[in-house]
């Protein structure tokens, strides 16, 4: 596998007299894949987010970006250049009174040429939707808007990688649809790595893997439909499973046969039809 | 006697400049005590304005709000009153805690009110015990608190004031599965137990589904639907072109019914769409 993150043995604590947040965790993510990591408040997502692009540092254990330790600081720079960060709310991570200024604001830093940074904060507005708001003021934007900003902020370091933690948490249904669609474009346009840590079970089913987190380790890794039907698993975490899985689940104790790996409600709803037409 | 009513109640933001905006618009409705009512609609809908006038934050630019048959802005101590009576509890709440003990933010509400010590503790452990906040937490720092406690402590501090109506704007918002459930529940349990009047607004048609017995639903400043949620669940399409979210179960009985399954429209649990899909079936087998 071509991993562009490699884990190993990573455990974390806050401070000595904490007991750690990440435990022995080991994990590789492969280049271009899309994989979200689910997990109640408390279960170590966040900080394992944090350790992607070097905020936080192992306290035992290593991480790799590309290749690079991150606990080394000669790479730091290059580290948040190949991986960025988006989080939870839109309103703490915009800087600038004008859309572009802000987009800018990252490429600016990094010591590129002007010319290649209007280029650069054109497409990355493009990409998420925002063109045509790049002179309005941040703070007359919807939640939704805003995070899609925030978003471009990261597209115009023209990162490998893009770590999102939450970003729809603080959205209603239009943000958050707004969004997931800029996030499904990253994927499917630009072919970049995208890490989505939710507790939205919906926001999962499309990922190539579903990550599970709980007391900092990872309790269940596959693919989304093999995942959500260990529904068994799933409550024992305290977590939910899709309202889809739900209710097949629910018929299937029931005594039917329809197949609990349809996630999305019209795979569901077709399961279902299936079933009633084979029965009569 | 409605507890609340308002009379062709109106807001204009920013009146007289290029960013005027009408963001509600002649609303008439009657709340009746020990209600429990959620409020839905998108940002912008008009729903934050509107509950920000029912304790006299916002003055109406237009119409009345009736607080147990007095017009809140009849005079300063209506207006003042109505605070006591009517109490809110803003979105991501936890930023507003500010004493140096949990008790004390809590008790902040009702020393206001010029209560006796005695009451004032009194009203602090029974608004603690609602919303689940041990008592070992007293004199802690609210700071120390993980964000959920934190969001609990501050809906204890409006509890405290034993408000005949309360108020929760998006009061699940951010937490995860579980802390929402448990928030849920906590409500529930203090509507049920006190007998008070509840306003929940939310964006989960999932959550409210489940707790409230009236939805009133905000699009564009005005009250586009007003029901039981079966009625309001009914009207699923709309709501969605409304750019709501119907709960999953209703959006699965809306692609049953494409699929020519008879299913009643008005669904809105999964657990009640199991019970109907199982008895459809066990209806074609006695054919």
């Amino acid at each position: 596998m071509d991993s562009i993150i490699r884990i190993e043995n990573l455990t974390f604590a806050y401070g000595e007299d904490f007991s750690p947040a990440i435990k022995n965790l080991s994990l590789e993510i492969e280049r271009g894949s899309f994989v979200a990591i689910l997990g109640h408040n408390g279960s170590g997502k966040s900080t394992l987010a944090k350790h992607l692009n070097a905020i936080l540092i192992p306290t035992e254990g290593k991480v790799y970006v590309n290749g690079m330790d991150t606990s080394l600081e000669e790479h730091t720079i290059d580290i948040r250049r190949s991986v960025g960060m988006v989080f939870q709310n839109p309103d703490n991570q915009i800087v600038a009174s004008v859309v572009e200024d802000d987009v800018a604001f990252a490429p600016e830093n990094l010591g590129v040429p002007s010319e290649e940074i209007r280029q650069r904060v054109d497409e990355a507005l493009k990409s998420v939707g925002m063109y045509d708001y790049r002179l309005h003021a941040p703070h007359r934007l919807s939640g939704g808007q805003k995070q899609r900003v925030a978003i471009a902020g990261v597209l115009a370091m023209e990162p490998e990688c893009i770590v999102l933690d939450e970003p729809t948490a603080m959205l209603d249904p239009i943000g958050r649809r707004e969004v997931l669609a800029a996030i499904e474009r990253l994927r499917s346009k630009k072919g970049m790595t995208v890490i989505l840590i939710t507790h939205h079970m919906d926001e999962c089913i499309d990922a190539d893997r579903l990550i599970v987190m709980s007391g900092g380790k990872i309790v269940a890794d596959g693919k989304p439909k093999d995942v959500f039907t260990q529904v068994e698993t799933m409550c024992a975490e305290g977590l939910a499973v899709p309202e889809t899985t739900e209710l097949i689940y629910g018929l299937r104790a029931a005594g039917w046969d329809v197949p609990l790996e349809a996630l999305r409600v019209e795979e569901c709803a077709d399961a279902i039809a299936e079933f009633f037409k084979k029965d009569k | 006697m409605p507890v609340i009513r308002t009379e062709g109640l109106s807001h204009i933001y920013s009146r007289g400049t290029p960013f005027e905006k009408l963001a509600i618009d002649n609303i008439n409705i009657d709340i009746e005590a020990g209600e429990f009512i959620g409020i839905i609609g998108h940002t912008g809908s008009g729903k934050s304005t509107f509950i920000q006038h029912l304790n006299g934050l916002l003055p109406p630019n237009r119409g009345k709000v009736i607080v147990d048959d007095v017009d809140i802005a009849s005079s300063k101590a209506a207006t003042r009153d109505v605070r006591f009576k009517v109490g809110l509890v803003f979105q991501y709440p936890e930023y507003q805690l500010f004493e140096e003990t949990v008790y004390k933010d809590i008790a902040f509400g009702p020393k206001n009110m010029g209560l006796s010590s005695e009451e004032i503790d009194r009203r602090v452990r029974a608004a603690a015990g609602f919303v689940g906040v041990s008592e070992e937490l007293f004199e802690l720092s609210p700071l120390e608190l993980s964000g959920g406690q934190k969001r609990r402590v501050a809906i204890a501090g409006v509890i405290a004031m034993e408000p005949k109506v309360l108020i929760l704007d998006e009061p699940t918002a951010g937490l995860d599965p579980a802390g929402r459930e448990s928030i849920l529940g906590n409500i529930g349990y203090y509507q049920r137990t006190t007998g008070a009047t509840v306003l929940l607004i939310s964006h989960s048609m999932d959550d409210v589904a489940r707790i409230a017995s009236r939805l009133v639903v905000f699009n564009e400043g005005r009250i586009a639907m007003d029901g039981t949620p079966a009625e309001v669940f009914e009207r699923a399409e709309e709501l969605t072109a409304m750019g709501l979210a119907v709960p999953k179960a209703t959006e699965i009985a809306l692609a049953l019914r494409r699929r020519g399954i008879d299913i009643p429209q008005s669904v809105y649990t999964t657990n009640y769409l199991r019970k109907l899909l199982i008895n459809l079936r066990e209806g074609d087998e006695q054919c």
